[in-house]
């Protein structure tokens, strides 16, 4: 049998991917499934699904925009391929020079974090007050309270714009970092080497 | 020049620099009681005493100084060196093995988020503080502490009388219906209640029911109901019945 008619015009869900379409592309941050939810007035899981149709309409190579999974919420981002053009008229304050030293710092931050400045030096072997500057003037990291030890030096964690320029859902998508295996071995010998010398 | 035959003249030594190296490398002079700065400034002073700028000697001192500092940096900072010190040197190698490989760590994830910026670099997004819209505050308007008092003199206030009056229910006497219903037993055996009150107001029929209740209570008449809400039937009791006989047989003897 034909499918009965329809009075109404609009398929509901269809009614709700355009209201989320407005709440993204209007957000400057990603909205999460609650606050997404909160603000169409509608309850979760019909946001996932309205969400699903959105992806499907807001695709690579079939939108200029493109809507993606990221820190944690959904955003709109400028499709892949027109980064050239984006790139001739918009500067990337966030991720541009990146300097060895932010990034290992960003590293230890994003791996171990919380952590405070001496927790980053200990790691890194010299002081990293100018690249936690760095990484804070640039909203990378931000403060996350202090240490409980005496002191209380302020901790650091990264931020979701962290997260939002290196195209993670969350932290746990950070690979697991391999073991450094035989080089950790060879230092291991020559230090070895070393204290018999002296001990002798 | 040259600079390892630098004469010092400090606190803590006084001797060529090349003594003072000696010394410290050997530990038998704490760099911590060695003032660097004045080492800086002898040299600066025998730089100065040249016509010309001796760039090799600066390159050599700066050299030197740098490691003088750095070691007395480390010596500044005594926890961190305690917990090397005190262990053997076996675990000494283990704990600094233990550190270049953390910092090993360090660097590869570094490496990992370089690449992946690298591979990311064509994602445009708007940034930007996120505008949300501000909670809706009420705020309060300036109060005046008079006009508070004010109100609270009047909630202090005993509040007037409510008048009930026009709530009043105003029940017909039960008595006038005692003697109604009195009447109709001493002329008529039995009536129907229903009947009898058919023609008052509720609340004259609650009154009436309320009389039937009480002579019922007396003893002076009989009530059956067949069944709820059947007609209520109102009778005299069998010894009213008797006195009643009695005085209509007086009252006919008499008017006889």
């Amino acid at each position: 049998m034909d499918r009965p008619l329809r009075l109404i015009p609009a398929d509901p869900l269809d009614q709700l991917a355009r209201t989320l379409e407005a709440l993204l592309v209007v957000a400057s941050a990603p909205l999460s499934i609650e606050e997404l939810a909160a603000a169409a007035g509608d309850d979760p899981e019909r946001v996932e699904d309205a969400l699903r149709l959105v992806g499907e309409r807001f695709a690579e190579e079939r939108s200029g925009i493109v809507l993606e999974h990221v820190a944690g919420g959904w955003a709109f981002r400028a499709s892949r391929e027109e980064a050239a053009a984006c790139a001739r008229l918009f500067e990337r304050p966030a991720q541009r020079n990146l300097s060895q030293a932010a990034l290992e710092t960003l590293a230890i931050v994003a791996y171990v974090g919380p952590c405070s400045r001496p927790d980053i030096a200990r790691i890194r072997g010299v002081a990293a007050d100018s690249a936690v500057a760095n990484l804070l003037e640039r909203g990378l990291i931000a403060e996350a309270g202090r240490d409980t030890a005496a002191g209380g030096a302020i901790r650091y964690r990264t931020t979701p714009l962290f997260e939002r320029v290196f195209g993670l859902e969350s932290l746990s998508e950070l690979p697991r970092l391999g073991d450094v295996g035989e080089d950790a071995a060879g230092i291991r010998d020559r230090l070895h080497a070393v204290a018999e010398k002296r001990s002798a | 020049m040259i600079v390892r035959e630098l004469e010092l003249d400090l606190d803590a030594f006084e001797g060529p620099f090349d003594l003072l190296l000696a010394l410290v490398l050997k530990e038998e002079l704490d760099l911590r009681d060695v003032d660097l700065a004045g080492i800086v400034i002898a040299f600066l002073e025998r730089l100065a005493e040249k016509e010309e700028l001796d760039l090799e000697a600066c390159g050599e001192f700066l050299v030197l100084i740098a490691a003088l500092l750095e070691l007395k940096a480390r010596a500044l900072f005594p926890d961190e060196e305690a917990e090397l010190a005190e262990l053997d040197p076996e675990e000494a190698a283990e704990e600094l093995a233990r550190r270049l490989a953390e910092y090993r760590r360090a660097k590869e994830a570094a490496g990992w988020l370089r690449d992946r910026l690298a591979g990311e670099g064509d994602r445009f997004f708007r940034l930007g503080p996120a505008p949300l819209a501000p909670r809706v505050e009420t705020p309060l308007a300036p109060q005046d502490p008079e006009a508070l008092a004010g109100a609270l003199r009047l909630l202090a206030q005993d509040p007037p009388d409510v008048s009930l009056s026009h709530m009043a229910l105003r029940f017909p006497p039960v008595s006038l219906f005692l003697e109604r219903f009195r009447g109709l037993l001493r002329r008529r055996s039995r009536f129907d209640f229903e009947t009898e009150v058919a023609e008052l107001t509720r609340l004259e029929q609650a009154s009436a029911f309320l009389a039937l209740l009480e002579l019922r209570r007396a003893g002076e008449l009989a009530i059956e109901q067949a069944a709820p809400f059947a007609p209520i039937r109102v009778s005299r009791t069998q010894q009213e019945n008797n006195a009643q006989s009695e005085r209509t047989a007086a009252w006919t003897v008499r008017s006889a």
